[in-house]
């Protein structure tokens, strides 16, 4: 009897974890069979129907995802460099250095976590205004250079890091860069990684803050171009916007097939940290 | 290395970040506050100092009401139901069951599609007359739905969007952490003749308490953070009822430029995470049990 039950519970944990699944790829696969279907066949199911490449022809005509697809590449890259840099001094600085002040400083990074950027839209908008850099890509990452999370990331690793090391660095005399620079940041090249894959997701997917600050072709990001097209008052077709929102993903979507492992394993690094 | 050196070098490593951190956070955050006490400035007339008038109006705005406890709604249902799902999904990913790659990849994927483009593909999934749930439906019998057209389901139909969207997410957190539980545990108690339900209760689920805590203060976070799906899917409608909070910022900064009323509500919103997170870490650290 306890066999019997226990093969039954195990059968049907399989068929909960399976249809949860089924269900959480059903957007995505419904979303590529109108895209890869002639309109007619949108909502009528036939194995049958004719492929087509009409509705991704027909989306890369009306929207310029090229140019979109630049400013986003051009933006994610931009502010994944600039927090690289600037997260790795300021983590150092937590890491290695006693100083006055250090805790309460330490808090005002960690409050970040609580207080994103996304929250403080209102006054971000009239600092962007007042230094006259509205609807650029600059203007895009500034609020997110510094960011909180990678600081605390960062410092963790560090901290790691046997202090033997930069002693040793030390008598021969190398100063703090060289320091970062030839011990430190090739000792913790996994939490890059992992702090650079969950970075780029964050920000190939913002969506709000660009809304607002961008306002032509040059900067719009992918999300933003997406949205003013599936928004746009013309009407357009369920398969086209279904064909555009596959394009538009389909890079980071690739990505994520091809490095799934290293992915999931980074999401994973940056969250216990 | 001498002291004065080390302070040198300390605030040169500091600066640039925090010049970043302070005037895109922390100024920003304290001049809501202060803009909150001043009126908005319109064309010739500059914006004044009106004391507590945009929080007189606040308490008296009913639509605020409204947004306000569909914010809370969408918190306690969304945080709870994707937690417990994400807690599944990782105990059977980190079971032996059939197909556990395409297990972990349907539920990770997700997280690393924008919001945007989600909303978009299930904007078509609720769409009424042709969209799959109403195809469901009209095939079991039922009438035609309009899930986000209609002011008692469209919350609904964004909650299942935030669920969809977060589970998977958590889940990897609580699959690191059940790595990180000493199979020994599980053995012991099984030689004891535990079954699975009392094993998961009694050693694996209080074990995973700060994974709980991680996942619940982030859950907390994204369900105030996240409205790109509102944008697209309702525009929080019809008639606000699935406007959230962000979204109402947003439309009162961006759309009627009421900046001053924007920022008060940017400071419930501020403080409102503030004491929950407070809470959150007082009520749950009592409980976390630390290896």
């Amino acid at each position: 009897m306890r066999v019997f039950l226990d093969l039954l519970s195990e059968r049907l944990h399989t068929i909960g974890a399976w249809l949860l699944a089924l269900i959480w790829v059903l957007p995505l696969l419904y979303a590529v069979w109108a895209a890869i279907h002639p309109i007619e066949y949108e909502a009528n199911f036939d194995i049958t129907a004719p492929l087509t490449t009409y509705n991704f022809i027909n989306a890369w005509s009306q929207a310029p995802f090229a140019r979109y697809l630049v400013n986003t590449v051009m933006m994610t890259s931009m502010i994944v460099i600039c927090q690289f840099t600037l997260c790795t001094f300021v983590a150092f600085a937590f890491a290695r250095f006693e100083f006055p002040f250090k805790n309460f400083l330490f808090a005002l990074v960690l409050l970040q976590l609580l207080i994103m950027p996304d929250i403080l839209i209102v006054e971000n908008y009239k600092t962007i205004r007042f230094l006259g850099i509205m609807d650029t890509i600059l203007a895009i990452g500034l609020p997110y250079m510094a960011s909180g999370f990678g600081i605390f990331l960062l410092r963790q690793t560090f901290m790691s890091i046997p202090k033997e090391l930069d002693d040793a660095a030390k008598i021969d005399g190398a100063g703090v860069l060289r320091i970062i620079w030839n011990v430190y940041i090739p000792l913790s090249v996994p939490t890059f990684v992992a702090y650079g894959l969950v970075s780029v997701s964050f920000h190939w997917n913002n969506f709000l803050w660009p809304l607002i600050i961008t306002n032509s072709v040059e900067t719009r990001p992918l999300t933003v171009g997406l949205s003013i097209f599936s928004m746009s008052e013309a009407g357009v077709e369920w398969a086209t916007i279904s064909a555009g929102t596959l394009m538009t993903t389909a890079p980071l979507f690739i990505a994520f097939l091809i490095f799934q492992r290293q992915f999931i394993a980074s999401f994973m690094t940056a969250g216990i940290k | 290395m001498n002291k004065k050196n080390s302070l040198i070098s300390v605030f040169f490593l500091l600066a640039p970040g925090f010049l970043f951190l302070i005037s895109f956070t922390h100024i920003p955050a304290v001049k809501t506050l202060m803009n909150s006490f001043f009126s908005t400035g319109r064309g010739k007339r500059p914006s004044k100092f009106v004391g507590f008038d945009n929080y007189e109006v606040l308490w008296n705005d009913s639509t605020f009401w409204q947004v306000f406890s569909n914010n809370i709604i969408y918190a306690c249902v969304v945080i709870p139901i994707s937690i417990l799902l994400s807690l599944a999904m990782a105990l059977w990913v980190n079971s032996k069951i059939i197909g556990r790659p395409f297990l972990r990849f349907s539920y990770f994927l997700p997280t690393v599609l924008p919001l945007i483009a989600v909303g978009n593909i299930w904007l078509f999934f609720y769409a009424p007359g042709f969209g799959l749930i109403d195809q469901v439906a009209s095939a079991l019998g039922f009438a035609s739905l309009n899930i986000l057209g209609s002011q008692e389901t469209a919350l609904w139909g964004v909650m299942a969007v935030g669920i969809w969207k977060e589970a998977g997410f958590y889940m990897i957190f609580y699959l690191a952490g059940l790595q990180a539980i000493s199979p020994d545990l599980k053995e012991a108690a099984m030689i004891e003749g535990a079954n699975k339900w009392y094993i998961f209760w009694r050693i694996t689920f209080p074990l995973l308490t700060p994974t709980t805590l991680f996942v619940s203060v982030n859950a907390v976070i994204n369900s105030f953070r996240q409205i790109d799906h509102i944008v697209v899917m309702t525009q929080g409608g019809p008639d606000y009822s699935s406007t959230l909070l962000l979204y109402y910022i947003y439309e009162a900064a961006f759309m009627f430029w009421d900046t001053a009323y924007a920022t008060t509500l940017s400071v419930v919103l501020i403080l409102l995470l503030c004491i929950i997170a407070i809470g959150q870490f007082f009520v749950l650290d009592k409980k976390v049990h630390y290896q």
